[in-house]
């Protein structure tokens, strides 16, 4: 649906994307990943005729971007960043309007307008003024103005940004929902939207493309070893001593590397990382009880889009024994601690 | 069709905010001050040349024209004020995107534009037919010279409105259009003052290139196809650099 090959954007300072290629299939919701500046946005806009490239070629649905603009809009639906907004106008009206500007018939365009406003959950607003309404309400116009036209392919630049939690919930689900019938390509930095919204993902850094797979791939793709968080008590009221349990965890068979954590109240925490492709969960477990401990806690840590992020960018990793580490964002932190 | 919808659009945005109320009072006061004291004058001259015995003086001349000439030049205030937003606050606000990511071709997004901003114009221009109505209820002006002047007036009033929708387009902020488009106005105006006072080739271009200038005729009422000729090139000058401006636009940035 989508082929980008060797795209380069330069501006006349520097280079916003540099030598991109990627490929989207029909139907599949693809997350554009990447810190601020990377390049999402520049690579959007080009993909959405706004921006010409500076070399190599782009096409949606076989139309070149540079060569059929108007047949390559028609077919791509566009939220920007900061919604395309007239803060003068209903929502009704504004929704007709761009309607009419992406070229439906006027016969059919008020029963469109309904669909997409109550597909969007702004049926309530719609002869409220558009600056009145709140962001969430704004966002969600936008996103309605986006499909207004059904259009094949559908481009969103960071959608969920400056919501609140429950907003970013029910725009996610809103995004969800229209997976079927579009193709999407959502921008964003928040990882943890990427593993709950996406199929696929791209990454891109500094211009750079660093990768593209699905979801599940590149996470297995990265994951070498099992890491495994570990909570210990005592038993009978005797303290532990961490260097004893530390031998002992160190000697079950298949254990690569032990970290302390910090414990409290007299239980103790580690992380402990398997060797390549060994299970080590059920010996752990049963290292730990026939010791006399209690073993409060043992799960695994799957590794998170941020670490695989951070790995593949060559951004400095924090240690593995801090897994609720936040640096992409509070919500990527809540996510890095989630077991799988 | 596109022209159209973002014609109806721009009307929509205008009547919704101060601007069209507030230009339109702007203009009606100033237009009804001038008619007053054209008329007054006019009074004082008749009953003068009565007493000396001479014949009935033309309203044509003696109060249409001078109105329709003082409005033009009012026109040269107000048109900054109707076009400094046009592009301008789409770009700051980001709707700008919206209109360039659409199946719609530049020239439509740009004649929509003008003629909105036209039709404003030209709204406002009415306001100041009810004080010219007037005179048809208690004289008998020849309305053919008034027709010419007022079609005179839209012309140059199209060629201003195009020189500033194309400042609009160059930049984010609306007061800094407003303010250049206002000084080129009146660099437009004030160019031919050149040739009252001089007769060399460098004066007569610049006279030439007077927007006031080519008022004259229509004022008149004379259609003379030298001045005609100049408003429209200056329309297509104005509205092929806005075209220009907004490729530029993508390139550049």
């Amino acid at each position: 649906m989508i082929k980008v090959e060797g795209l380069t954007k330069r501006y006349a300072r520097h280079v916003a994307v540099d030598n991109i290629s990627f490929e989207i299939q029909r139907g599949q919701i693809v997350g554009f990943l990447g810190p601020n500046g990377a390049g999402k946005t520049t690579t959007m806009r080009v993909l959405t005729c706004f921006l010409p490239p500076s070399s190599g070629s782009a096409r949606v649905a076989e139309f070149d971007v540079l060569e059929q603009p108007m047949e390559v809009k028609k077919r791509i639906g566009y939220l920007p960043e900061l919604p395309p907004l007239y803060p003068e106008m209903e929502v009704a009206e504004y929704l007709t309007y761009v309607g009419r500007l992406k070229g439906i018939p006027k016969a059919s365009l008020a029963k469109r307008v309904d669909e997409v406003a109550e597909r969007c959950s702004v049926g309530d607003v719609r002869a409220k003024l558009i600056g009145k309404l709140s962001k969430g309400y704004r966002q969600r116009v936008g996103l309605a103005q986006a499909i207004i036209h059904n259009p094949d392919v559908l481009i969103l630049d960071e959608p969920t940004s400056g919501l609140d939690p429950q907003q970013i919930i029910e725009t996610r689900d809103l995004i969800k929902g229209l997976a079927g019938d579009h193709t999407i390509i959502l921008s964003t930095h928040i990882l943890p939207e990427v593993e709950q919204i996406c199929e696929q993902v791209i990454i891109i850094a500094k211009g750079k493309l660093v990768a593209t797979d699905s979801v599940a791939n590149l996470t297995s793709r990265l994951r070498g070893a099992e890491t495994i968080s570990l909570e210990i008590a005592p038993h009978n009221g005797s303290p532990l001593v961490a260097g004893e349990v530390r031998e002992r965890l160190e000697h079950v068979s298949g254990v690569g590397r032990v970290v302390d954590r910090d414990g409290h109240d007299g239980r103790l925490s580690f992380t402990v990382e398997s060797q390549q492709g060994q299970h080590i969960r059920p010996e752990l477990a049963r290292a730990v009880v026939e010791a006399g401990w209690n073993l409060n806690e043992l799960h695994s840590v799957g590794l998170s889009l941020e670490e695989i992020f951070l790995e593949l960018t060559g951004a400095p990793k924090h240690d593995i024994s801090a897994p609720h580490a936040t640096t992409m964002g509070a919500e990527a932190g809540a996510a890095a601690g989630e077991s799988q | 069709m596109n022209t159209f919808t973002i014609c109806n659009k721009e009307l929509n945005s205008y009547f919704r905010s101060p601007i069209a109320y507030g230009v339109m009072a702007f203009f009606a006061l100033i237009a009804g001050y001038f008619f007053y004291v054209a008329v007054y004058f006019f009074m004082q001259m008749s009953i003068q040349s009565s007493m000396q015995g001479g014949g009935p003086m033309s309203v044509n001349d003696s109060v249409i024209r001078p109105i329709l000439s003082n409005i033009s030049v009012i026109g040269l205030f107000v048109i900054p004020m109707i076009t400094m937003r046009l592009f301008a606050e789409e770009k700051r606000t980001g709707t700008f995107e919206l209109l360039a990511t659409s199946p719609i071709h530049d020239m439509e997004m740009i004649l929509g534009k003008w003629l909105a901003a036209l039709i404003l114009y030209a709204a406002m221009l009415a306001l100041s037919l009810v004080s010219m109505l007037a005179l048809f209820a208690y004289g008998n002006p020849d309305w053919r010279p008034m027709v010419v002047g007022y079609l005179g007036l839209l012309l140059q009033a199209g060629c201003l409105l195009a020189i500033g929708t194309f400042i609009s387009s160059c930049t984010k902020n609306q007061i800094v259009a407003g303010v250049a488009s206002f000084s080129i106005c009146l660099l437009l105006w004030v160019l031919d003052w050149m040739s009252s006072f001089q007769d060399s080739a460098v004066a007569r271009v610049l006279s030439y290139m007077s927007v006031l200038q080519h008022f004259d005729s229509f004022s008149k009422g004379v259609l003379d196809s030298k001045d005609i000729i100049y408003y429209i090139s200056a329309i297509f000058i104005g509205l092929f650099l806005t075209a220009r401006s907004l490729e530029a636009l993508r390139w550049r940035s």
